[in-house]
């Protein structure tokens, strides 16, 4: 049993590393998805159109292959990047992409007559976005959000494959090592379905908060 | 005699290929309070969308307060307005909705005070100080934290009448503002709206189906039908007296449905 804890640290550590891309790989989804969510219903043809490339780009391809060329393609471009880097910009891309949808989706789900509000007192488009539109906007995203950091955080077990010692990474390396089976992949089993509802958890606070005052009326 | 403050040229707008403004032409004078009334789709509300800037003409030209709305004089040449343009003469105009149109994750107090610190950069000192007037004369003052989600229907219009006035508008519109509320909730929100005639000299455009009350408040009425002007006049000769045809089948309609005048 004793043996099992140094094991069991092992696997811990792989946890650290799935927490760290979850969180920074998030927040590059976040940025790419306000950026490409906005692109997206911009009144400029060439920003709508360079948002959707990126959509469907990102969501038209595996991530594995994405992974793969953030790792071992783009150094042949002069740009390497370490296992944890590739890792981020791979997950931050291509979920931020599920999420600029999310974004776009909320921004239109505001009423007309809220936009009418913003221009009847003179604001400016952005300053009735900033103000506005987006603080309504961010409600409706928070559940999806949820989801697709969920996802994101699955997600980060490709990272395994670039020989990154994530948390899956690492279950194999205690397999491998103890040759049991049941313990390794129990054990990032409880791990994984933990950090989601530690995520689920943290987004339903947020909206709760967020919704305060509101009270479920939304016009 | 001093110049009109609005001026509407011979506006035409459609909606697809519903013809909703038709050459239409009316003239207001500074201070002037004017009745808007006719039957759905008759182009009342559609010609105070245009002066809030919320629709777009297919032709014809406004002018507010002696420069045009929609187009701009360049080297002698009418252009077509630009964002700056059409945000400068937004300034003269303020505009209250039949939904109210309040912002619901902001309190009453920020409801108010939002567009003057944006648009005009008053200091929040200054823009709050300004609101708590402006909910006093509405009779809000006791409600300036509260969310829109708390209050009454009577007391969101209230409030968006509060917002529209913080920007000091020359012309307010009034787009059928009593239309949603429950009927013993119209009175408090008329009151506001004779008071704000009595006490200021704005210029103020009214789209209504409450006759008794455009009969009282106004200087003059105007009655559409099919996006023109049949027939205009003081309150007392279109409501008591209306020589067209048309203008008596509708108010003979409104008075059968209830409405008093």
């Amino acid at each position: 049993m004793t043996q099992w804890s140094g094991y069991l640290g092992l696997i811990l550590q792989g946890a650290l590393v799935t927490i760290e891309l979850t969180l920074m790989g998030s927040v590059l989804a976040l940025i790419m998805a306000f950026l490409a969510g906005m692109g997206r219903v911009s009144r400029f043809f060439i920003l709508r159109a360079i948002a959707t490339a990126y959509i469907e780009f990102f969501r038209g391809t595996s991530i594995f292959v994405q992974l793969f060329w953030a790792y071992f393609v783009l150094p042949f471009a002069g740009l390497s990047l370490t296992p944890l880097q590739a890792g981020v910009l791979a997950l931050g891309l291509n979920v931020g992409a599920y999420a600029a949808e999310v974004v776009r989706g909320a921004i239109l789900s505001v009423g007309r007559e809220q936009y009418e509000a913003c221009t009847a007192l003179n604001l400016g488009r952005w300053q009735g976005m900033r103000h506005v539109i987006l603080p309504q906007a961010l409600l409706v995203m928070l559940p999806t959000f949820g989801n697709n950091a969920i996802e994101l955080l699955k997600a980060t077990s490709v990272v395994s494959l670039i020989s990154l010692a994530d948390l899956t990474f690492q279950a194999q390396v205690v397999r491998s090592q103890t040759g049991s089976t049941l313990m390794p992949f129990l054990s990032v089993l409880i791990i994984y379905f933990a950090l989601a509802l530690i995520i689920s958890w943290g987004v339903r606070t947020l909206e709760r908060r967020m919704a305060r005052g509101l009270d479920g009326v939304r016009v | 005699m001093p110049a009109p403050i609005i001026k509407v040229d011979a506006i035409s707008k459609s909606f697809g290929t519903f013809k909703v403004l038709d050459g239409l032409s009316m003239q207001v004078m500074p201070g002037e309070k004017l009745a808007l009334i006719g039957p759905s789709g008759s182009g009342k509300t559609t010609i105070l969308r245009i002066l809030m800037t919320l629709e777009k003409i297919d032709g014809g030209h406004i002018q507010v307060d002696g420069e045009q709305l929609y187009h701009m004089e360049r080297n002698g040449q009418l252009l077509p307005a630009d964002e700056r343009h059409l945000a400068r003469m937004r300034q003269k105009i303020g505009m209250v909705f039949q939904l109210f149109n309040l912002f619901p994750h902001k309190c009453v107090m920020d409801n108010v005070t939002l567009a003057p610190m944006l648009t005009k950069g008053v200091a929040r000192a200054a823009a709050e100080k300004r609101a708590m007037e402006l909910l006093d004369m509405v009779g809000l003052a006791d409600k300036a934290k509260a969310m829109p989600a708390q209050l009454s229907g009577g007391q969101k219009q209230r409030v968006a009448i509060a917002r529209a006035l913080a920007l000091s508008p020359k012309i307010m519109l009034f787009d059928e503002v009593t239309s949603a509320l429950d009927p013993e909730l119209v009175e408090e929100v008329l009151n506001v709206m004779r008071k704000l005639a009595a006490e200021t000299d704005m210029t103020m455009l009214l789209v209504t189906h409450e006759m008794g009350f455009a009969h009282d408040f106004a200087d003059r009425v105007l009655f559409f039908d099919r996006g023109r002007i049949v027939e205009e006049g003081k309150p007392d000769e279109i409501f008591r007296h209306p020589k067209q045809e048309r203008t008596q089948s509708f108010l003979k309609k409104i008075i059968a449905a209830g409405h008093r005048v």
